[in-house]
């Protein structure tokens, strides 16, 4: 079955200044599916996974053309409420940065902003997120401790689970396994396969394997240009472009 | 960038190259040893078997190397796999140089009943094949590799013959039919060759394929 599309973004340009960081990317992004996002150091990548849940607003200077839809309402009309809009489209970031508070009000903190105040209920979203995030077993017993005792693995799935806690639909990943170690790694992996069950998911990587292992599609970027996107079994072994051989072949970059 | 890898891939190449001009040498001898009845040059041929089969293993080791150190995509894993795939042709051809050289042994004692001229046309056409597959995939020629798929058809009807040919012999005089089904059987070893060439020529192609690939 053909899965619908979630984000649809059309000819989107993006500029810090006088600099052209996005050229007019088009992309599909589907419904209950890993795409993943790869490319040299500054080829865009990060950048445009930012425009889809308008983390670049905060950035000053910058000024974004064309347009980016989630579920059809264009994200950058006036009316948007960005608070809204980031709770839809959570974001895990590569450094876990879990606050520093216990590993319940870490997850709590969301919806209490939220205006969730009851106790049985913020206790239940708790539980459902770090299950969500693959934690909650290892974590169970000390709920009420420092989030930051935890391994980097754990610390990211944390992170993980403090964006399910807000009940987001879109879940952006930039570079979340590049600070943690293979088992870690692995982890985070095995619980994207389990998130697009339930989410779409957006992953920046470096790592070119994670991209296979993980991802339905896959989109190619250079110097802010989106070379190529399709299924990513189709990109790893048949690349449209010579540019993507190249790069997925290591022969530049 | 990618020195090593880039190495490992040619020297790869190299033994491919190398197991290609040993399995043509074995055959061009069978070819000899089988119309000459020269039994002992049929001996060396069966002997040299284990040399290509211990070349197949050195490639594999290489490809299987590849595969974990260099975890490769694209071009680079369909080159590695089509590698993979080729050799056990290459082994499979191998072996049939050698059938083709036990049946010369055994054959030996009785000297052919009747030219042999469609299994020595078959002989030679096969060997053609075979380097031809084989230099495709040196020149990684893709337009030589489809012409090789299309020539099997001759190799087949070549086979069809002198099968006829065979009734032919053992209608006319009963007392050959046990040579006729040996020769029967070489025939089937060429046949053989022919489409372990053809799926040489084939993996070339794979390798080669950038059947998406845009300007």
């Amino acid at each position: 079955m053909e899965k619908k599309t979630k984000i649809k973004v059309r000819d989107l340009h993006l500029y810090y200044g006088e600099n052209h960081a996005l050229k007019g990317v088009n992309m599909d992004i589907k419904d209950n599916s890993v795409t993943a996002f790869i490319g040299p150091s500054g080829c865009g990548k990060s950048t445009f996974l930012k425009t889809l849940n308008r983390m670049n607003d905060l950035v000053d200077n910058v000024r974004i053309e064309g347009n980016v839809y989630l579920d059809g309402e264009d994200i950058y009309d006036e009316n948007v409420d960005t608070t809204v809009l980031r709770k839809k489209i959570g974001m895990v970031f590569q450094q876990p940065n879990p606050f520093p508070m216990s590993i319940y009000d870490n997850i709590a903190y969301g919806p209490r902003v939220h205006g969730i105040k009851d106790k049985e209920k913020l206790d239940q979203i708790v539980e459902e997120s770090l299950r969500g995030a693959a934690i909650f077993d290892e974590v169970k017993d000390r709920l009420k401790k420092s989030a930051l005792g935890l391994s980097g693995g754990q610390q990211q799935r944390i992170c993980i689970a403090r964006a399910l806690a807000v009940q987001p639909e879109v879940l952006l990943m930039d570079e979340p396994t590049s600070a943690l170690d293979p088992i870690s790694t692995a982890k985070v992996e095995e619980l994207m396969e389990d998130l697009k069950k339930k989410y779409t998911v957006v992953v920046v990587t470096h790592n070119m394997q994670q991209a296979v292992r993980v991802s339905d599609d896959t989109a190619f970027f250079l110097v802010g240009e989106m070379v190529e996107f399709g299924d990513t079994k189709t990109v790893f072994s048949y690349p449209k472009d010579k540019r993507t051989e190249d790069y997925i072949t290591g022969r530049f970059g | 960038m990618r020195t090593k890898f880039d190495e490992q891939l040619n020297q790869l190449n190299q033994e491919l190259m190398h197991m290609g001009t040993m399995i043509e040498e074995q055959i061009q001898k069978a070819v000899v040893a089988f119309m000459k009845q020269d039994t002992e040059l049929a001996r060396i041929i069966m002997d040299n078997d284990t040399d290509v089969d211990r070349e197949e293993k050195k490639i594999e080791n290489i490809c299987f190397n590849l595969l974990m150190q260099q975890q490769p995509v694209a071009r680079d894993l369909r080159t590695i796999s089509a590698a993979m795939k080729m050799v056990t042709d290459m082994e499979r051809i191998g072996d049939h140089a050698a059938d083709i050289s036990e049946m010369t042994i055994l054959i030996a004692d009785n000297t052919y009943v009747k030219q042999l001229d469609h299994i020595q046309k078959m002989a030679s056409e096969t060997v053609q094949m075979l380097m031809k597959s084989i230099q495709a995939y040196v020149d990684k020629d893709m337009e030589a590799a489809k012409a090789i798929i299309k020539n099997d058809d001759v190799i087949d009807e070549l086979f069809l013959e002198v099968k006829k040919d065979l009734i032919a012999m053992i209608h006319a005089n009963a007392d050959c039919g046990e040579q006729a089904t040996d020769l029967l059987m070489v025939a089937k070893y060429f046949e053989r060759i022919g489409d372990h060439a053809t799926n040489i020529a084939e993996w070339v192609i794979f390798a080669l394929d950038d059947k998406n690939r845009e300007g």
